[in-house]
């Protein structure tokens, strides 16, 4: 049961292949992680570690796409706060410490028919590498405030993606659920997989929920320590067969949970 | 090789290095980063008489050097703690400190007498977790309440107590002499600060709960301060934490007084904190010849 020297996990210092702008707020980070790049599943995040020691706490930031060949990770994230800003300064060849991968991701069955994936804002890119290892047709349903991102990405995986904005600026207005509704073929048969802020993911749970479909949701929760030591990131979780619930870590048993046993009446 | 070995209550730790309760777990998800045989002993998060569900996210918040928190001593009780975490943990040559919770004098004594037979090494009671609304920092306010509930505990427990004192009082040496009257076999201290942060944006607190605990490295001149002063107001063998993240850290602790000391929120910044901890301290001591720490423990005067 003891870990030899060789299979522990490590904080890592990697470098920076690219750290660019691709919407307002919004940035595009490659990371060389080398072999790391092989044990990654979709859904899974990482760690990044501020260099400013005030900053104490990891930034989990989801793993949006996967090149095992070239040992690369790339994430996107947001500027959300002192941390994240700290890290749109950085360039290509500085390093970052970081610790990969992190948390349980999306599953799925190899012979796998028909995917909906649902995404809003920085809740997008962890469904790219998704998109790309799903077998079978994969429909995807993004939404935007208003400045979409990563859509050409998807587009090399699969045809049928679908665009809404709050303010019509881009594909349809309106949210996500609502093309969802009007573009859906609505198989008779599909698995759901979904991130983004709370409310979308509790409209598109119970969207699914009314289809008879399995879905998955990808939760966020202000998070300490990342490796499920601290119990800070935890959401509710209820058991379907007794009804009983309990907080669940958002970083060990998630990020990505069954929609139907989240507990959503929490304040986020 | 210096001697690194320290004694707490006549319990013999192979060194000084321990992990702050709450922090840690109970070793299973950090032993994936680290060699646990190396620390002196794992103290394990909060264990109570009964499943505790804790309180809403969120529970945590970054501060300037540090963090607040407010589990709410979330835990699965004592049974599951004594069929999973005990085997778990004795695989390892560490010495196993267990973290007692309760909301009432009973259940603290309940806890302390499911574990007299079980096989751990060492009782801290808390009485000082502020993210409690009854038992925690409730029982670690009034001297009166320390000593009394220390006493009763005591009454009930095999292995040696140790009481964990909150800085969240006007005199941490009136509760440090309290506990010594109750009987308790050592301190540790400190717990944390009772602490806020706001949303502007949100115009709410960060955290559920409104307030939590401020730990972190911003936090240790309070805590080297109050180890300091109760070295010099008891004569109880003391555990020294509260922002220790190098081991120089370390060492300040042991000059205030500190027997031994924990590392806690560090490890969430560095998942091998502990051990560098444990090489800073061993760096120090072959740097200025310190053959024994006691030749520099409580030198502080």
């Amino acid at each position: 049961m003891c870990l030899t020297e060789d299979q522990w996990k490590r904080k890592k210092t990697v470098v920076i292949i690219k750290n660019e702008a691709i919407a307002k707020d919004v940035y595009e980070m490659d990371l060389q992680v080398g072999e790391t790049a092989k044990e990654i599943e979709p859904g899974q995040f990482i760690h990044l570690y501020c260099r400013q020691g005030q900053r104490l706490l990891p930034r989990p930031i989801s793993i949006c796409e996967v090149d095992e060949k070239k040992g690369r990770l790339k994430i996107v994230y947001g500027i959300v706060g002192s941390g994240t800003k700290e890290f749109a300064s950085y360039s290509p060849f500085e390093t970052i410490d970081i610790i990969a991968p992190l948390g349980k991701g999306y599953q799925w069955e190899s012979q796998e028919k028909h995917s909906i994936l649902v995404g809003g804002g920085l809740g997008v890119p962890p469904l790219l590498e998704l998109a790309k290892r799903l077998p079978g047709k994969v429909e995807v349903y993004l939404g935007f405030r208003s400045q979409p991102f990563l859509v050409e990405n998807f587009k090399k995986y699969t045809d049928f993606v679908y665009i809404a904005t709050d303010d019509g600026s881009h594909g349809t207005k309106g949210t996500v659920l609502d093309v969802l509704k009007n573009k859906s073929e609505c198989p008779e048969k599909a698995r759901v997989y979904t991130c983004g802020p709370k409310p979308m993911l509790q409209s598109i749970t119970q969207w699914a929920v009314e289809k008879g479909y399995p879905i998955q949701v990808s939760l966020e929760e202000r998070m300490a320590c990342g490796v499920g030591a601290c119990v800070g990131c935890v959401c509710k979780i209820k058991d379907l067969q007794t009804g009983e619930w309990q907080y669940q870590r958002v970083c060990k048993e998630g990020p990505v949970f069954n929609g139907k046993e989240v507990i959503w009446n929490e304040e986020s | 090789m210096k001697n690194l070995k320290v004694n707490i209550a006549g319990v013999e730790l192979k060194n000084p290095v321990m992990t702050a309760s709450g922090t840690f777990g109970s070793g299973r998800e950090y032993g994936e980063y680290m060699d646990l045989n190396q620390l002196g002993a794992v103290v394990v998060k909060g264990v109570a008489i009964t499943p505790w569900k804790g309180n809403p996210p969120p529970r945590i918040a970054e501060t300037y050097g540090g963090m607040l928190n407010s589990v709410g001593l979330q835990n699965p009780g004592v049974e599951v703690f004594i069929e999973q975490d005990i085997p778990f943990l004795r695989q390892y040559d560490t010495k196993i400190v267990v973290n007692i919770a309760g909301k009432t004098i009973e259940e603290y004594c309940q806890v302390a007498e499911r574990l007299a037979d079980a096989d751990v090494d060492l009782l801290e009671l808390n009485i000082s977790c502020p993210n409690v609304k009854e038992g925690g920092v409730a029982f670690g306010t009034d001297p009166r309440m320390v000593e009394k509930v220390t006493r009763e505990v005591k009454k009930h427990s095999k292995q040696p107590l140790i009481v964990k004192l909150s800085p969240n009082v006007t005199d941490i040496t009136e509760m440090a002499k309290a506990a010594e009257v109750g009987g308790a076999d050592g301190l540790s201290l400190i717990n944390t600060l009772l602490g806020m942060s706001i949303d502007i944006h949100k115009r709410r607190p960060v955290l559920a709960m409104g307030v939590g605990g401020f730990s972190g490295p911003a936090i240790k001149p309070v805590a080297v301060r109050m180890v300091y002063q109760v070295k010099q107001a008891v004569s109880l063998p003391i555990i020294g934490m509260g922002g220790i993240a190098t081991g120089e850290d370390a060492i300040e602790f042991i000059m205030a007084g500190a027997t031994a000391i924990a590392v806690g929120t560090a490890h969430f910044h560095n998942p091998r904190a502990s051990l560098e901890v444990l090489e800073g301290i061993q760096e120090y001591m072959e740097k200025y010849k310190v053959q024994e720490l006691k030749k520099i423990r409580g030198i502080i005067k």
